[in-house]
């Protein structure tokens, strides 16, 4: 869970750096790092059949009918149409094979035909992904460049007003709910202020820019629709800034803590005895050592970040992944939560891996664990 | 009674002072509560006032008394919830890392797996398949969160287990059982317990973020994440969603004052810097 499960990854990572200290290998075969990244994928790819198997075991747990979800009431009368349709689905085989069908059929790019909107639940992925990636990697940016800048400046200023300030305020980000915080700041400032364009990802009346990326701000940008930008980039700043405060609070936290622990090194001290310049010292020797833990945290931040926008998007009508993920649990639409849970979980997959290849690159150490 | 130098500082006195507030209002609420949370007798709708200082809501229920009773529901669940992920994860992540091997590898990966989804979507998932309860919310709640726990705890064990008292213990005959609860368990309660503290504010958001989805607790029920979903429906008037998430705030807020504060006190590194400003 959210700021929590932090300790643990760095208390796991901790042994493992100190054997690879030990014993650095050298000679032949793929450097240590290509070795390090081919692991890295195998894993991923591992843990991504693990996934496909949870979300399948969790869908077959719901007490829920298929068949009679997906007929009519006259065909439910028919033995034959009954079975037919059964063993057209797969569903009259035992359930390992049922799996293995469901794998082949994910390999294959089908995901199934969603119960509720009646089309392939690919096609319905593919148009909210891209909303919901526009809208949670505007939020990670948000979090990481204000999160990092204040852990930073909190550490620097450590024991002052500002360090005090800043920890109660990283405290309130990770209290809000964040549905009541997004309730509240659409009231606010678009009920009340009318400051702030409403629900949606552009103007109502607006024409959704050219499809080249999905991301309403990229499309219209390449097609020079710049009113259409205007209008996105309105639509995308509150409910962003919504989702963030609770990454910024945490990465704040996690910064200031990361940055304190580095400075009381002895090759800080050192470089700070050699006379080498403030900003020097905090961009070349504490930031890119404090960049590891703050990295595993931006990585965790971007997990809550997802588990958010179902608060978020609902709110804010933004027809993204977490609505469609709310709409298809609440009615129990099987293919398209299995759909959801797939992508959400290769998406966190992808991005425990840019973490762990960050890690590789950044601390050299770690490649050779 | 003099409080320990840790504690004797704003933030942890703010949140003991809230922390314990709640509680009260949770044990008191029929005696503080000037109304029936579910009675609906008030006027519809009406703003804050004389008679219904938070208002009412769009049944002419008084929304000061179901905040007051929703504290009923919202704070022993969670604090249950959390102490059932306690236990669960603990005691998982205990054997996971006391008996190393396949235990370590199953528990793990399990774990891992939990991990690879996003809270709020995975617990969205098991809450819907197993119906709309809040007894079924808070079990979807657990789900998600032993993991963290179970990882904690076993990397505690392991850096405890090969520890000298523990392998002695092992040497004089006690049993696996024995050796985890006399020696393991006393050496790392410390750290788990800022975890949980830490971890009641999550609980709780997830608790009633799930009841606003409308996952969790039914109406009529006055549990705070619902109260907030049902001031959705009437936007214009502001305090049917305003309190019950104030209360909530409040709350969250209060445990993770407290929990920042254990953590800084029971943490050795920043534990002697509060000693060191203190002399």
């Amino acid at each position: 869970m959210s700021p929590t499960s932090v300790p643990s990854k760095n208390s796991e990572a901790a042994p493992k750096r100190e054997s690879a200290g030990a014993a650095p290998r050298r000679g032949g075969g793929p450097s240590p790092l290509v070795r390090f990244l081919v692991r890295r994928v195998l894993t991923a790819l591992l843990l991504a059949v693990g996934i496909t198997l949870v979300t399948f075991v969790l869908t077959n747990l719901v007490p829920g009918d298929p068949v009679a979800a997906n007929l009519g009431q006259r065909a439910l009368g028919d033995p034959a149409i009954v079975a037919q349709w059964k063993a057209e689905h797969g569903l009259d085989k035992p359930l390992p094979q049922q799996y293995l069908l469901h794998l082949q059929g994910v390999l294959q790019g089908d995901l199934g035909t969603s119960q509720q909107s009646h089309r392939p639940v690919l096609d319905d992925l593919a148009e909210a992904v891209p909303a919901t990636l526009e809208l949670a990697g505007t939020a990670i940016l948000i979090s990481l460049v204000a999160g990092v800048a204040f852990g930073v400046i909190a550490a620097l200023r450590r024991d002052r007003l500002s360090d005090h300030v800043l920890r109660v305020l990283s405290l309130v980000g990770i209290s809000v709910p964040t549905f009541w915080l997004a309730l509240t700041t659409f009231y606010i400032f678009f009920y009340r202020l009318q400051i702030t364009p409403g629900s949606g990802r552009i103007d109502p009346g607006m024409s959704a820019p050219p499809h080249v990326t999905g991301l309403y701000t990229v499309d219209s940008a390449l097609a020079g629709q710049w009113d259409v930008f205007a209008s996105a980039v309105g639509h995308l700043a509150t409910p962003a800034l919504v989702l963030a405060l609770y990454t910024i609070g945490l990465l704040t936290r996690f910064t200031r803590s990361a940055v304190l622990e580095v400075m009381g090194q002895d090759y800080v001290r050192a470089a700070r005895a050699k006379g080498l310049p403030g900003r020097v010292i905090l961009f070349r020797y504490v930031l890119r050592s404090a960049l590891v833990p703050i990295i595993t945290v931006a990585g965790l931040a971007f997990g809550s970040l997802l588990s958010g926008t179902v608060l978020v998007e609902a709110i804010f009508a933004w027809p993204g992944v977490g609505q469609y993920a709310f709409k298809s649990a609440t009615t129990l639409d099987l293919p398209a939560v299995m759909g959801v849970g797939l992508v959400i979980g290769a998406v966190y997959l992808v991005i425990n891996l840019i973490v762990d290849v960050l890690y590789g690159v950044i601390d050299p150490r770690v490649r050779l664990t | 009674m003099k409080l320990p130098q840790a504690w004797r500082q704003p933030l942890a006195i703010v949140g003991g002072v809230v922390a314990v507030a709640w509680l009260v209002i949770a044990v008191a609420a029929p005696l503080l509560a000037p109304h029936d949370p579910l009675a609906q007798d008030l006027p519809r709708l009406a703003p804050p006032g004389p008679g219904h200082w938070f208002g009412t809501d769009q049944l002419g229920r008084d929304i000061l008394s179901r905040v007051m009773y929703g504290a009923r529901l919202s704070i022993p669940l969670t604090l249950l919830l959390v102490a059932l992920s306690v236990l669960v994860g603990g005691l998982l992540g205990a054997c996971a890392g006391y008996f190393g091997k396949w235990a370590d590898e199953t528990i793990m990966r399990f774990a891992d797996l939990v991990f690879a989804f996003p809270t709020v979507i995975l617990a969205m998932v098991v809450a819907a398949a197993l119906g709309a309860s809040l007894a079924n919310a808070v079990l979807a709640v657990l789900v998600v969160a032993w993991p963290a726990y179970a990882r904690v705890t076993r990397g505690l064990v392991l850096g405890v287990r090969e520890r000298e008292f523990v392998i002695s213990g092992r040497l004089l005959g006690f049993s696996a059982w024995r050796s985890l609860r006399v020696d393991v368990l006393p050496n790392i309660t410390g750290p788990i317990l800022v975890l949980a503290t830490l971890d009641i504010g999550t609980a709780l958001l997830l608790l009633s973020g799930l009841s606003f989805l409308g996952l969790g607790a039914k109406p009529p029920s006055p549990e705070w994440g619902a109260m907030v979903a049902s001031g959705v429906e009437v936007f214009d008037s502001w305090w049917v969603a305003t309190f019950p998430g104030l209360a909530i705030l409040t709350v969250v807020l209060a445990f993770n004052f407290l929990g920042d504060t254990l953590r800084d006190a029971l943490d050795p590194r920043t534990a002697r810097a509060i000693k060191e400003r203190a002399l």
